[in-house]
């Protein structure tokens, strides 16, 4: 009796709680993915496939890339995505560099206002930096970066610095004692100390690339209050305007949305166990 | 020092500068001559008192409630059952499982908002036929186009998307759970569903108030999907108007309402009273008795 209740026997009961099991997340993977996928295969059709036969993969007869021209042909999709990638690359390299130089001071030397300045540096965790952004808008407008990706890049730096710095305090505290007064004793300056930490520390590193990563790429509040002109588009912002002026044109929007997603898709793929790995770290600690 | 210095500049700066500043120009108004002068906490007043002004701050303060109310009942559950099958010893695939359910995560709001204003168009009829799969294709309807079921539609959408989050952070804590306890919870005895609500979900408390906080605090920041879906008129007549639409609304204008910079920050002060309130509630009332129940 007990050992049935130790071991679950794979009886009936058993096998329905596994056939359950699977068929729960067979169910919410289909409607997770659903919509993307219909998405993509539509993109590839002309305009009355679309509609007439949504669920059917394009064929000889329904194949179609006049979405795709129209995508191409009306908008500089390839400068967006430069845009971003600048935006996004910048952001995180400041956000890792300043947040582990400070996450190092707070983590090895002892001063007076220690405590206080972690907790100072942790106000803005749970403080959305959205809610500054009337003033934000009128710094960068006196600073004359309207308009460029530096005010991206300086907004989003200020963003991630608190968490990236409470995360890499916390890691660097593991690090050894001994390592670093022996580095000292062999006359290492301050700065080879921190240089020498920092790859210790690489996994808390990745962590807050990762948390950082897909906000910064995905926003869309401050391209749209900062940098709404021509050059300085990013491409989620380039895509929302596109979308809204191409809202009837059912080939376009397809397209261009397969278009923003893919990408993405393709990255999530390859670094998904990375990219879960860091966000579920960062949550724990 | 020199090691602080850089991190604590920008972000004294960009963040709390402009916070703090935000918070002083909310005690402004346009003066003449494109000057602004001190009025207290005048804005504050006109803003509950002035029905212009107040119908439209209730009306967001409500419908946020609700795009709350969906996430926390909706969201947050289907999260934590996702992840209790995922932790699940007899699942199979749970790594592949749990990389496609993340998807919708990963993907701009800007481009889900579309996908689902395409999905749920009464002109592309998606929506008909799934609800037809279920027998009720008489109750399909433009979702997005009504007062009563545009906004409960886009939370619903919002769900879909940010699931994955909740789903990790729960299982990232049940995974945590030493397996003693949950084999000498079956030696005495307890079945499955006993296991994990008598044994695991208290255990995972921390995390739930965790889940809490943070879908409280980016709900009442959201602006993205309603943007995209409904413009910033937040339509049909602002039934899907929450703080964030409200906010850039009032500080940008739109269309015949010119921009308002200094009511701009007071609604951005309402947003920072809320959410202040939220995160000081999760802080002193839960924490603390998380911790009384741990002593």
């Amino acid at each position: 009796m007990t050992r049935a209740l130790i071991r679950p026997g794979r009886g009936l009961g058993y096998w329905g709680q596994v056939l359950g099991t699977h068929a729960a997340l067979l169910a919410y993977t289909a409607f997770a993915t659903f919509p993307i996928v219909l998405v993509i295969i539509n993109s590839f059709k002309e305009r009355r496939a679309i509609f007439r036969s949504p669920y059917a993969l394009p064929d000889a007869d329904t194949f179609s890339l006049v979405g795709y021209q129209t995508v191409l042909a009306g908008s500089r999709f390839e400068y967006y995505f430069l845009n971003s990638f600048i935006v996004t690359a910048v952001s995180l390299a400041l956000i890792l560099l300043v947040s582990s130089m400070a996450a190092h001071a707070l983590a090895e030397y002892q001063f007076r206002g220690n405590a206080l300045m972690a907790l100072y540096l942790a106000i803005g965790i749970m403080i959305p930096i959205r809610l500054g952004t009337v003033s934000i808008l009128r710094i960068m407008v006196a600073l004359g970066l309207t308009d460029t990706l530096w005010a991206l890049i300086l907004v989003y730096t200020a963003q991630g610095i608190p968490l990236a710095v409470f995360i890499l305090s916390v890691f660097m505290r593991q690090v050894p004692r001994d390592l670093k007064d022996a580095a000292r004793i062999d006359g290492a300056s301050e700065y080879r100390i921190y240089g020498l930490i920092l790859p210790l520390v690489r996994p808390a590193l990745g962590t807050v690339a990762v948390f950082n990563m897909i906000p910064i790429w995905n926003d869309l509040w401050f391209p749209l209050v900062l940098a709404s002109s021509e050059r300085s588009k990013t491409v989620i912002l380039g895509a929302q305007i596109f979308l809204g002026q191409y809202v009837n044109d059912w080939n376009a929007v397809l397209a261009s949305l397969t278009l923003a997603m893919v990408p993405i898709i393709i990255l999530y793929a390859i670094f998904s166990r990375q990219l879960i790995r860091g966000l579920t770290q960062g949550a724990v600690k | 020092m020199v090691f602080l210095a850089p991190a604590t500049l920008i972000y004294t700066a960009f963040m709390i500068y402009p916070l703090l500043d935000s918070l002083r120009l909310s005690m402004f108004a346009p003066g003449p001559d494109r000057t602004e002068v001190f009025v207290g906490f005048g804005n504050y007043v006109r803003m509950v008192t002035d029905p212009t002004w107040s119908w439209h701050l209730w009306n967001a303060v409500k419908n946020n409630f609700v795009f709350f109310a969906v996430h926390m009942f909706v969201q947050n559950p289907i999260g934590l059952f996702l992840a209790a099958l995922l932790s699940s010893q007899i699942t199979r695939f749970a790594a592949v499982f749990r990389t496609v359910l993340f998807l919708p995560t990963v993907l701009s709001i800007v481009l889900v908002g579309f996908i689902w204003r395409l999905i749920l168009s009464p002109l592309w009829g998606i929506s008909e036929d799934a609800l037809g799969l279920i027998g009720l294709a008489d109750l399909n309807r433009p979702w997005l186009g009504l007062e009563s079921t545009a906004l409960v539609t886009l939370s619903f959408v919002s769900v879909w998307q940010w699931v994955g989050m909740p789903m990790l952070l729960f299982l990232a804590a049940l995974v945590g759970i030493p397996d003693e306890l949950v084999e000498a919870a079956r030696v005495d005895g307890a079945n499955a569903w006993q296991v994990f609500w008598r044994i695991k979900f208290p255990l995972i408390l921390p995390t739930v108030g965790i889940v809490g906080v943070l879908t409280f605090v980016s709900n009442f920041n959201a602006f993205d999907l309603i943007y995209t879906t409904q413009r910033a008129t937040a339509g049909p007549n602002f039934a899907t108007d929450i703080m964030g639409t409200f906010f850039f609304r009032t500080f940008f204008g739109v269309q015949l309402q010119p921009g308002n910079p200094t009511m701009g920050a007071t609604v951005a002060g309402f947003m920072f009273l809320i959410i202040l309130a939220g995160v000081l509630l999760y802080l002193f009332a839960y924490q603390r008795r998380l911790q009384r129940i741990e002593l």
